[in-house]
């Protein structure tokens, strides 16, 4: 989406009630600072009128997901989401949450039987020697030792799935 | 198919678990894994005939699973609030889950063993339970049929995510792993709340195991995972088994202390609550489980002649519960009734039980019984 303002790419979207009317409007950083929307004052006038997704950070984030309908609103309303693929479209406001909850963001445990072979047993040993290389960079043997022998044990699973 | 009475008729596997398999402190052990169908809405945002759709692809698959052969299996909406309070304080169901209707279904099987919540918060919340500490067996259980249910069913699940769930405080493996613990000697010597507090400071939870929120009932408390994302199931489990373990131990030091310093005092509890418990009229839930558990380590100490004695106070624990009392009366019944129930069919089970031997705690009559490590 372009800003409204100069054509720019938007990545300030702000929604404001105008005599009982929803008015939405999609601006560039450099506009919106220059309409006074992205000073504190303006953030915190707006939070406090509209909820914390009144200025939401755009990013080329979708709002709606295009699966289920559930909406990012709805999400920071109730923290659950409406489907699978919600996970696809508010990355962010996961990325914020998640080290909050848990002790790590990345999956280590089990995966379903259709997803040991093929392509997604594929990224996950990229990412797993990926880790690996940075523990051993890091020093951290024990971690690295670990992570080998998870590596070893999915080839050996995607050599059974052959 | 089951029905709710047969279901119902026998105690569950793992409720009656005092059979001497080595652990006192830890009485059931659970396992719950949430699961969800690609790309179908979830529970709580899914219209009914959305949901209507999801349990009629996921209830057949689990009927079938061998290990559900003549399972209970009930939509929600057909069942009576009792029975669904029933469940829920067997542990079988959620109270979320007992507050829905049609479009939702639990499946149990004969033992009690394994439960299956369809439509509760996530498509498919699987539970297993045992009785004493076997986490990783309950796992492994679920695991056996988790991959059975895969081949079937499109299971939501991304690489760097993991396991997709409705509330992101349960992605990744969607494991919660908990454990049932008997802690009377950490009560009575007041450091339940400091060691229980250090738990939680790990991150786990810790939750009373009967009523509301944090209050505890007949001492027994919950300890489980908070975290599901970053660790494997064999990381969480390993973690989560070593600080019961240590509770344990805690647990059992603080009962060996007692014994040393104030044998009086736990002989008059155990006494007394004998004796409330074998000749009350009218007893109400919160007082009978303090005192079960109170007759349960006096049976763990060794003051009963009776071995039978734990398994009494674990069934005991289900039953005097307010919805078995009115399953078992056939009748709703008010406060007052059920607590004149509760104390005859405590009479009844303790009917036989001899008092406890107070010469066993004594040094001058043989001893006490050895320091307990941990292993």
């Amino acid at each position: 989406m372009d800003c409204e303002n100069c054509g720019e790419k938007a990545t300030v979207h702000f929604t404001q009630l105008v005599d009982g009317q929803m008015k939405k409007m999609s601006l560039c950083e450099a506009c919106a600072e220059k309409k006074g929307i992205l000073d504190l004052d303006g953030f915190g006038l707006a939070d406090a009128v509209m909820g914390p997704s009144a200025l939401s950070p755009a990013s080329g984030q979708q709002d709606t997901c295009p699966v289920c309908g559930f909406t990012r609103q709805k999400f920071q309303q109730v923290g659950r989401l409406g489907c699978s693929h919600c996970y696809q479209i508010f990355p962010d406001e996961l990325d914020s949450r998640l080290p909050n909850m848990h002790r790590g963001v990345i999956h280590k445990g089990r995966m379903p039987v259709g997803a040991r072979g093929g392509e997604l047993l594929q990224a996950r040993l990229m990412r797993l020697k990926g880790e690996l290389e940075e523990m051993i960079g890091k020093e951290k043997f024990e971690e690295a030792a670990r992570l080998r022998d998870e590596i070893l044990e999915l080839e050996k699973e995607e050599e059974l799935a052959k | 198919m089951m029905r709710f009475k047969t279901l119902l008729k026998h105690p569950a596997d793992w409720m009656s678990g005092g059979k001497g398999d080595g652990s006192s402190v830890v009485v059931t052990s659970r396992v719950r894994l949430a699961r969800n169908i690609e790309a179908k809405p979830f529970p709580g945002w899914a219209d009914k005939s959305n949901r209507i759709d999801v349990l009629n692809s996921v209830r057949p698959a689990v009927e079938g699973l061998s290990e559900m052969k003549d399972a209970f299996s009930q939509s929600l909406d057909e069942l009576t609030s009792v029975q669904k309070q029933v469940l829920v304080e067997r542990h079988l169901i959620s109270r979320e889950q007992a507050a829905r209707g049609e479009g939702s279904a639990t499946i149990v099987n004969r033992k009690q063993t394994y439960s299956f919540m369809v439509n509760e918060e996530d498509h498919l919340r699987m539970q297993a339970i045992r009785s004493g500490l076997k986490i990783r067996e309950a796992h492994e259980g679920l695991v056996k049929i988790e991959d059975k249910l895969s081949e079937s069913l499109p299971l939501a699940f991304d690489t760097r995510l993991g396991y997709l769930t409705a509330c992101p405080t349960n992605v990744g493996t969607g494991m919660r792993a908990s454990a049932m613990l008997h802690l009377p000697g950490l009560v009575l010597s007041d450091e339940a709340g400091p060691t229980l507090q250090g738990v939680a400071r790990m991150r786990f939870a810790v939750r009373g195991f009967f009523g509301e929120g944090t209050e505890s009932l007949g001492n027994l408390f919950q300890i489980s995972n908070q975290s599901t994302l970053g660790e494997s199931e064999d990381e969480i489990i390993t973690r989560l088994e070593r600080v019961i373990g240590d509770v344990e131990t805690y647990e059992l030091n603080a009962r060996q202390r007692l014994v040393e310093k104030d044998p009086d005092m736990i002989l008059d509890r155990v006494g007394r609550a004998y004796g409330v418990l074998k000749y009350s009229y009218t007893i109400a839930s919160k007082e009978a489980l303090n005192l079960l558990s109170l007759l349960r380590l006096g049976a763990e100490l060794g003051l009963f002649e009776d071995d039978g004695v734990l398994r009494t106070c674990d069934l005991l624990l289900m039953d005097i519960q307010p919805a078995h009392l009115q399953l078992h009366a056939g009748r709703k019944l008010d406060a007052g009734l059920r607590d004149a129930i509760r104390a005859e069919i405590i009479r009844g089970r303790l009917q036989s039980l001899q008092p406890p031997a107070i010469g066993k705690l004594k040094p001058d009559n043989g001893g006490y019984p050895g320091e307990r490590d941990h292993e």
